[in-house]
């Protein structure tokens, strides 16, 4: 066997974090990257730019953020105690939101640029038709955005996957909970197993490459008269 | 452009930098343990040699891997003594340069004071949820945490509650910031200038984990270094030694 139980069991974590982060920002982002493409409020310049800032932020500094917000004294950790959850440093689920944030932006403005690209008109002439607003979202702006869809799920599966800073920070490195493929790669280093260090990071190399290549090359043409 | 005007300029600078070259300059990758230590002996250092030690902070085995893909660090201030002489069979470190700086000290801390006893029962007791240790299989004091738990026969039953640094320094964080009740971590990190930290520990009886020697070690880039091997030289000295013992240290 190429790779080590350990390391199928890191990699198998990290498909499952990135698909579940992608999916919860896929529900969440949408709206949120139709509002900031749509809004002429005030704050709309801001809000566009907190959800810019894991872009800028090392990861060092979310990380360390979270892991005091999400902490016994930190607001996170008061709620999540409050509500019977315990602390979500060191799980799973801590995990999933601590990548919720720190993907936002590869969601939200792929998303906001391909709503901004439709303009008005189409959705106008939905209207007309007797569309209401949520009817010409789904018949109308989602076919025409289809293409941003794809580029924001594939962008935000990558980024989490080459997800490492954060997860060092609040992840307490458990087999199977919070030891993904990034953090195994650099126990290996760390631990001078420089022959598994390597096979884990071709098969990500790999990886990454065949993501990309399937963001360029295969990138469908936006569906026409719709 | 006068030439005249800018000369006693351009002198000054040459001048400077003559010096600078002659006071030197050690680059030395040191183990994140040993950060506080550090950060006062450096200083210390300039004032008695005039050589300026460029101190980089981080874990043993990133350091063994950077220095074998020829970072340009020119001493190593170890965790432990099985990687200066993993270097030296490497050829890669000052064979007879190897000497044992200082002797860590594990302890059992928390940031709530009266949680941790003065025998360590709380670990046998439990109410507790997690308890931070830093990763046993690269770093040193983990390992030593890790041979703890054994020796008092612990070890299986809180496995479920462990969670892992990738070294001394996060293990710390971790229970420093509350988010695990417990840590094993270095004496050093919680004793600085002849005091405890805020919470309750227990130092860990020495019997309970093999000896933590930290070696540090003449790398050969530094071999022709004046400053490098001062700064050795400086380790061994009374005046480093006194910092390094109010650190919680021994020798």
């Amino acid at each position: 066997m190429l790779l080590s139980s350990g390391d199928l069991q890191a990699i198998w974590l990290t498909v499952r974090l990135a698909g579940i982060v992608t999916l919860i920002l896929l529900l969440f982002g949408t709206p949120l990257a139709w509002w900031l493409a749509r809004s002429k409020a005030w704050w709309k310049g801001p809000l566009g730019a907190v959800v810019a800032l894991p872009l800028v932020l090392p990861p060092s500094v979310l990380g360390f953020y979270l892991l005091l917000a999400m902490g016994p004294n930190g607001p996170v950790g008061q709620f999540t105690q409050t509500l019977g959850l315990g602390l979500l440093p060191f799980t799973f689920w801590g995990l999933v939101i601590a990548s919720v944030f720190y993907s936002l932006p590869f969601m939200v403005q792929p998303l906001q640029t391909a709503f901004e690209a439709i303009g008005e008109r189409p959705l106008e002439v939905a209207a007309t038709l007797r569309a209401s607003p949520l009817d010409a979202f789904f018949t109308v702006a989602v076919p025409l955005a289809m293409p941003g869809f794809l580029t924001a799920s594939i962008l935000t599966f990558a980024h989490t996957v080459g997800e490492f800073g954060v997860v060092l920070m609040i992840g307490g490195n458990l087999p199977g909970v919070t030891r993904v493929a990034s953090v195994q790669i650099y126990d290996h280093v760390e631990a001078m197993e420089y022959m598994d260090a390597h096979r884990l990071s071709a098969v990500m190399l790999v990886f990454s490459f065949l993501v990309l290549l399937a963001l360029y090359a295969w990138r469908p043409k936006p569906v026409r008269g719709a | 452009m006068k030439l005249s005007r800018l000369m006693p300029l351009l002198l000054i600078t040459l001048l400077g930098n003559a010096m600078q070259a002659q006071a030197g300059e050690v680059s030395v990758a040191v183990a994140a343990n040993f950060t506080g230590p550090m950060e006062k002996i450096a200083p210390a250092f300039e004032q008695a040699t005039g050589h300026k030690a460029l101190v980089a902070y981080g874990t043993v085995g990133k350091f063994y891997a950077q220095i074998k893909n020829g970072a340009p660090f020119e001493v190593f201030v170890s965790a432990d003594d099985t990687t200066p002489a993993r270097l030296e069979k490497d050829g890669l470190a000052e064979p007879t340069s190897r000497f044992t700086y200082a002797i860590g000290k594990l302890v059992l801390w928390s940031a709530k004071p009266g949680l941790v006893d003065d025998k360590g029962e709380v670990l046998k007791r439990g109410g507790f949820d997690r308890l931070a240790i830093a990763n046993p299989k690269m770093a040193v004091y983990g390992a030593a945490a890790a041979q703890a738990m054994k020796q008092l026969g612990v070890d299986v039953a809180l496995e479920p509650k462990l969670v892992y640094g990738e070294n001394i320094t996060q293990a710390y964080q971790f229970a420093a910031t509350g988010n695990a009740e417990l840590g094993f971590v270095a004496l050093s990190q919680i004793f600085k200038d002849g005091q405890y930290a805020p919470g309750s520990y227990w130092l860990v009886p020495p019997a309970l984990y093999p000896q933590i020697r930290q070696d540090a070690v003449l790398l050969m880039r530094g071999k022709d270094n004046p400053a490098a091997t001062a700064l050795l030289t400086y380790l061994k000295s009374d005046a480093a030694k006194q910092v390094i013992s109010a650190h919680g240290y021994e020798f």
